[in-house]
């Protein structure tokens, strides 16, 4: 009986969690129960993907209802991807906070706070991917986005706050160009389902109401999935917020909204549309390319870490938006696995940064002298998601690199391959300027409370979890290429 | 020419839209840009409703005798939609009363001097 | 065991060493005892292979799918033996010289040079018995990344900006590059395979052919092929053992194999020959030849002058692939094989004279042959196999290399190989004739060299100062190596023939 309901509970469970968490003041007990909660939902992800994988599309109605009038939860192959990855992160990220956030959020009697602020952020999140329905998406949109910038605006340098804000500005005004383009697809077709809506546009897909819907639809999702130039709130915020805050937005946030991209060009308008009339591979691919390489270029002259891979988190972006700008099954794949790999190694690079944040107390590139052989496991983790960054073979990243070549070579576009191998020797030298400092120069010497230790167990566990990930999908792809291929093949609607 | 002037509603919406965009890319004051914010937002709520507005239509109630009425979903999102908003000023006037404690102004410029200096 | 076990247990047994190796780090005797005996297994294991390769038989396994289509397979034929049975047999005996290397020079770190060691044993394993073209990628940047700790060894400021290079150009090449080529066969073949007679008949025009080719003999850093070559040098910075076993043996030979293999098994020789598309790698791997043999008689530093030694020696094989004719191919193959044990004995001796009698430069080298005789008669004996005389092995390689020379109707290269010769003359016999027939400098009166000032006397009171024991038994077992495989070229020969004849 549960599994027919999986979808609901998939937004339910961490939602009312998120409630209880508020009204359950105990430190203690709030941060088990979002761990657990965390994880259960992760089952419901993982549960809805061999469902999905089983029998196809999975189609909920909410209260009954029927779509189109009713809200619709519809799963297919790709949400449930993007769902097991937000999830997973959502528990993986959580399990390992509870020591970081200890040192980074002082008040410990407002720690529920935090963790109903996470749940409501987490529950947003996977609302706007499971949910069938376009205006769901924007209620979910902001649920997440607001409880994002609360997230935010908890770190310990003030400039949180104003990165938070500012962050809040321009989610806000991307939010609501995906309203108003919401709002005239529904003046011109009627409707609000996503699935209803792909049957009915074809017939005013020349109008110019719809063209402006469409406008507004692609500049409000680059707006929240920083795509260059849109991307000016990402760094600040990555780089001021908690740890724990970075590492789970940085993994999550942004991938939900290129899942946004997809989901409107390709399900809703339909590539033809999106990609041989409106040609919006010629928005798309150029402001990738530019993206990919002045973002690496910028982060190679970071000194605070934190920055210099949010700045790395702009060019990934750039890689997934290249990717579907090929509109092919070969691009569609790399973008789509992108998303998944560049979740899981952001997220182990972010943590492992974390636990030097617990230990050293910043992350700047002067603190991170001889950690080499202080934290040495933490280092190791920093490594080896920087490998998975480079796209040395074996990890996660050698494999939408691949993809993304092949794509490009595909459409006879060598220079954009060029582009793609050459960018990651970019990675090779911030990555590489971390390794040097860490392993080369002697550990500098800490005032008063003696030298630095490596992190505690239950923070360490979590990073190489994720990081055996990261070479795990790097060696056997079945899982995520292989899903990821199935996805790029219903969206482009080619018969397997 | 009365075709245009018959939807004036969005030629409302539209002076309303850059009103607000306006206001928050041009004003420095954090609270101002939250103002324009909202303006922007409301121009939004407006193009919904008025679009549900239905000729001849009665309000979306069911009543005895009347054949057309005004379409109901509209109202229902922005309803909505206008939490999101209340919402989101909440948060945005929160954090601004964060920044003043922090930074002892809510003026960007003089924010961004702060966090230069410092 | 089977074939196809041992295949994997050949790549993975290096590794096993590692561990064993880092779990015994309190125990110094133990865990270089771990180092020697995971070596002699391992040869033991890759000899085993031998007569089944001989015998026609091609051992495979396939590890794991990748992605659709592109699995990790290891697939051992007559080029890949003749590498495995190279690097895993001198990996014993590097091992042995470096006991007494590091110990002898009290180096810090030790442990993880030998597990770092073992890794890249086993990337070249892998290397050596890739069935196809990503698996052979794969453990080409695992050897990369693992030799990175080897160089960097002693943690100076040098050995950081020396990294620095290594890594720059080996990664540089090998994503700019060779990934890029690889993807594109990809593309263009729809395997990655290496099979008899290439992959890439028929699939491309020309110029595609051509710039395929350019992007893999380039992007092969490892092979040092000019312009990018400037790692070697650089990695010169590392502790001798580490220069000897990867700079002479595993890391160049890696590479040279690389572009071997890809010539005979990607492209095939036929369509190289037929095409004439090879022809201008001939010329760039012509002037890597001379223009690495001239720097080196620049260089007075004897490492620096063994390090082009090597770049011209390494352009020699790429010059037999580049040819396309049987014998060049199988002249570079064999060089393969000449050169390592050639160019080990040298860098081997070059570490002796390191840490016996602290000199570096081939100016204060005058008279060390009274001092270490062993050492130095082991020098004479690795020099002459790089110039390539009988009796010793490397005179076969060059004979074949002309063969294919004269095969391709291009004798320039045959004026090429014989100047080369005489560069290889001018810049080693100069510190073999300076050891025993200049006389040393600042004898004290009992006429032994001396040392800063001090008179240096060996315990038994001669006037000998030679090389650590361990060191001393490992090079002259490289310099016999030199001289059996003269009379063992044959075998060699009958190995290697198979890949050149395609056509059953």
């Amino acid at each position: 009986m549960i599994d027919n309901h999986l979808p609901i509970l998939q937004v339910l469970i961490p939602l009312v969690a998120a409630v209880m968490c508020l009204l359950l003041r105990n430190r203690l007990i709030v941060t088990t129960l979002a761990i657990v909660v965390t994880w259960v939902t992760f089952a419901v992800s993982a549960a809805l993907m061999s469902a999905v994988l089983r029998q196809g599309v999975i189609s909920y109605e909410l209260g009954g209802w029927a779509p189109p009038w009713g809200i619709e939860y519809r799963v297919d192959v790709l949400n449930a991807f993007v769902l097991v990855l937000v999830s997973g992160i959502g528990a993986v990220v959580a399990t390992w906070s509870p020591s970081s956030i200890s040192i980074e959020l002082p008040r410990y009697e407002r720690h529920y706070l935090f963790y109903c602020a996470y749940l409501l952020c987490l529950a947003g999140l996977l609302g706007i991917t499971v949910t069938g329905d376009m205006f769901n998406v924007f209620v979910f949109l902001e649920i997440s986005a607001l409880s994002s910038y609360v997230l935010i605006s908890l770190g310990q340098d003030r400039r949180a706050l104003t990165a938070a804000y500012s962050y809040l500005v321009m989610g806000t005004l991307g939010a609501t160009f995906i309203l108003i383009g919401i709002g005239l697809l529904y003046i011109m077709t009627g409707t609000l389902n996503m699935a209803d809506l792909a049957e009915r546009l074809p017939e005013v897909l020349d109008t110019r109401t719809v063209i402006v819907a469409f406008g507004f639809l692609v500049v409000g999702v680059s707006l929240k999935m920083a795509l260059f130039p849109l991307h000016l709130w990402l760094p600040n915020a990555y780089a001021y917020a908690p740890s724990a805050v970075t590492a789970f937005l940085a993994a999550t946030a942004t991938k939900v909204s290129v899942y946004l991209l997809l989901r409107f060009f390709f399900t809703v308008f339909g590539y033809e549309f999106a990609f041989d009339r409106m040609q919006l591979w010629i928005f798309l691919m150029p402001l990738a390319l530019v993206g990919i390489v002045t973002a690496s270029l910028v982060a190679i002259f970071q000194n605070n870490i934190k920055r210099m891979l949010a700045y790395s988190s702009v060019a990934q972006i750039g890689y997934m938006v290249l990717g579907i700008s090929f509109a092919s099954v070969n691009g569609l794949t790399g973008g789509i696995v992108h998303l998944f790999n560049h979740g899981l190694m952001k997220c182990a690079l972010f943590l492992a940064l974390g636990c030097i944040v617990y230990r050293c107390g910043a992350v700047h590139i002067d603190e991170m002298r001889g950690l080499g052989r202080t934290m040495p496991w933490t280092m190791a983790a920093f490594v080896g998601g920087g490998l998975s960054l480079i796209g040395v073979p074996m990890t996660v990243g050698f494999v939408s690199k691949w993809y993304l070549v092949v794509a490009a070579l595909e459409q006879g576009l060598w220079p954009v391959a060029a582009v793609v191998l050459f960018s990651s020797l970019l990675a090779v030298v911030y990555i590489w300027r971390v390794v040097e400092v860490a392993y080369f120069e002697a550990p500098s010497a800490v005032e008063g409370e003696g030298t630095v230790r490596e992190a505690p167990l239950s923070m360490l566990i979590p990073v190489w979890a994720l990081v055996v990930a990261i070479f795990y999908f790097g060696i056997t792809t079945e899982l995520t290429a292989g899903i990821a291929r199935q996805a790029a093949e219903s969206l482009l609607k080619v018969a397997s | 020419m009365m075709e245009t002037i018959g939807l004036y509603n969005y030629w409302v919406v539209v002076v309303l839209m850059m009103t607000g965009f306006y206001i928050v890319v041009a004003r420095d004051n954090l609270i101002k840009k939250v103002i324009g914010l909202n303006i922007f937002q409301t121009s939004v709520f407006l193009l919904f409703i008025s679009a549900g507005k239905v000729d001849g239509g009665s309000a979306p109630i069911l009543a005895e005798g009347i054949e057309i009425y005004s379409n109901p979903l509209p109202g229902v999102l922005i309803l909505t939609a206008i939490v999101v908003g209340v919402a989101t000023t909440a948060v945005a006037l929160g954090l601004i009363v964060r920044i003043n404690e922090a930074y002892g102004t809510i003026e960007e410029p003089e924010i961004h001097l702060e966090d230069v200096e410092a | 065991m089977s074939p196809s076990t041992a295949v994997c247990v050949a790549v993975a047994l290096p590794l096993i060493g590692a561990l064993l190796v880092v779990s015994l780090r309190r125990w110094p005797n133990a865990r270089e005892a771990a180092s020697l005996i995971t070596g002699g297994t391992l040869f033991g294991v890759v000899l085993s292979l031998l007569p089944e390769v001989q015998s026609g038989a091609r051992p495979e396994a396939q590890l794991v799918e990748v992605m659709s289509g592109l699995w990790l397979a290891f697939r051992l034929e007559p080029l890949g033996m003749l590498f495995a049975l190279v690097a895993s047999g001198l990996w014993i005996v590097t091992t042995t010289y470096a006991i007494g290397y590091m110990r002898g020079h009290h180096e810090k770190d030790q442990t993880r040079f030998y597990a770092c060691f073992a890794i890249a044993i086993s990337a070249a394993m892998g290397v050596a018995m890739a069935a196809n073209l990503l698996t052979l990628f794969v453990f080409y940047e695992i050897l990369t990344l693992s030799t990175y700790p080897l160089v960097t060894h002693h943690r100076t400021e040098n050995a950081m900006r020396a990294g620095r290079v290594y890594l720059g150009i080996l990664i540089g090449t090998s994503v700019g590059f060779f990934l890029l080529a690889t993807i594109w066969t990809w593309h263009l073949a729809g395997t990655l395979d290496f099979r008899p007679g290439g992959i890439l008949v028929g699939r491309a025009d020309n110029w595609t052919i051509g710039i395929l080719l350019a992007l893999f003999a380039f992007g092969t850093g490892k092979a040092a092929l000019m312009p990018f070559h400037r790692w070697l040098p650089a990695a010169m910075v590392a502790p001798t053992p580490v220069s000897a076993l990867l700079h002479a043996v595993a890391v160049v030979k890696a590479g040279v194999f690389t572009v071997m293999k890809i010539v005979v098994y990607i492209f095939g020789i036929d369509l190289l020959h037929d095409t004439g598309l090879s022809d201008w790698l001939m010329y760039v791997a012509a002037f890597t030849i001379i223009a690495a043999s001239l720097v080196a008689l620049t260089k007075d530093n004897l490492k620096a002058r063994l390090a082009y030694s090597t770049i011209s020696q390494l352009s020699y094989i790429v010059l037999g692939a580049a040819l396309a004719t049987s014998a060049g191919v199988l002249g570079g193959s064999m060089h393969i094989a000449m050169h390592a044990f050639g160019k080990i004995t040298l860098f081997f001796c070059a570490g002796a004279i390191y840490v016996a009698a602290h000199k570096t430069e081939i100016s204060d080298m005058n008279g060390i042959g009274r001092t270490m005789p062993i050492t130095m008669m082991a020098f004479f004996v690795g020099s002459l196999s790089v110039i390539g005389l009988p009796p010793f092995g490397g005179s076969w390689s060059k004979w074949f290399l002309v063969l294919g020379a004269l095969e391709a109707e291009k004798a320039i290269f045959i004026a090429v190989l014989i100047i080369s010769s005489l560069l290889n003359v001018a810049y080693l016999m100069p510190v073999v004739a300076r050891a025993f027939f200049v006389a040393a400098p600042e004898t004290g009166p009992s006429g032994a060299a001396t040392h800063q000032g001090h008179e240096v006397r060996a315990k038994d009171g001669s006037s000998i100062n030679e090389a650590p024991g361990f060191c001393l038994v490992a090079l002259c077992v490289t310099a016999a190596g030199c001289l059996a495989l003269f009379f063992f070229a044959d075998t060699l020969y009958q190995l290697l023939t198979p890949i050149v004849n395609v056509n059953p």
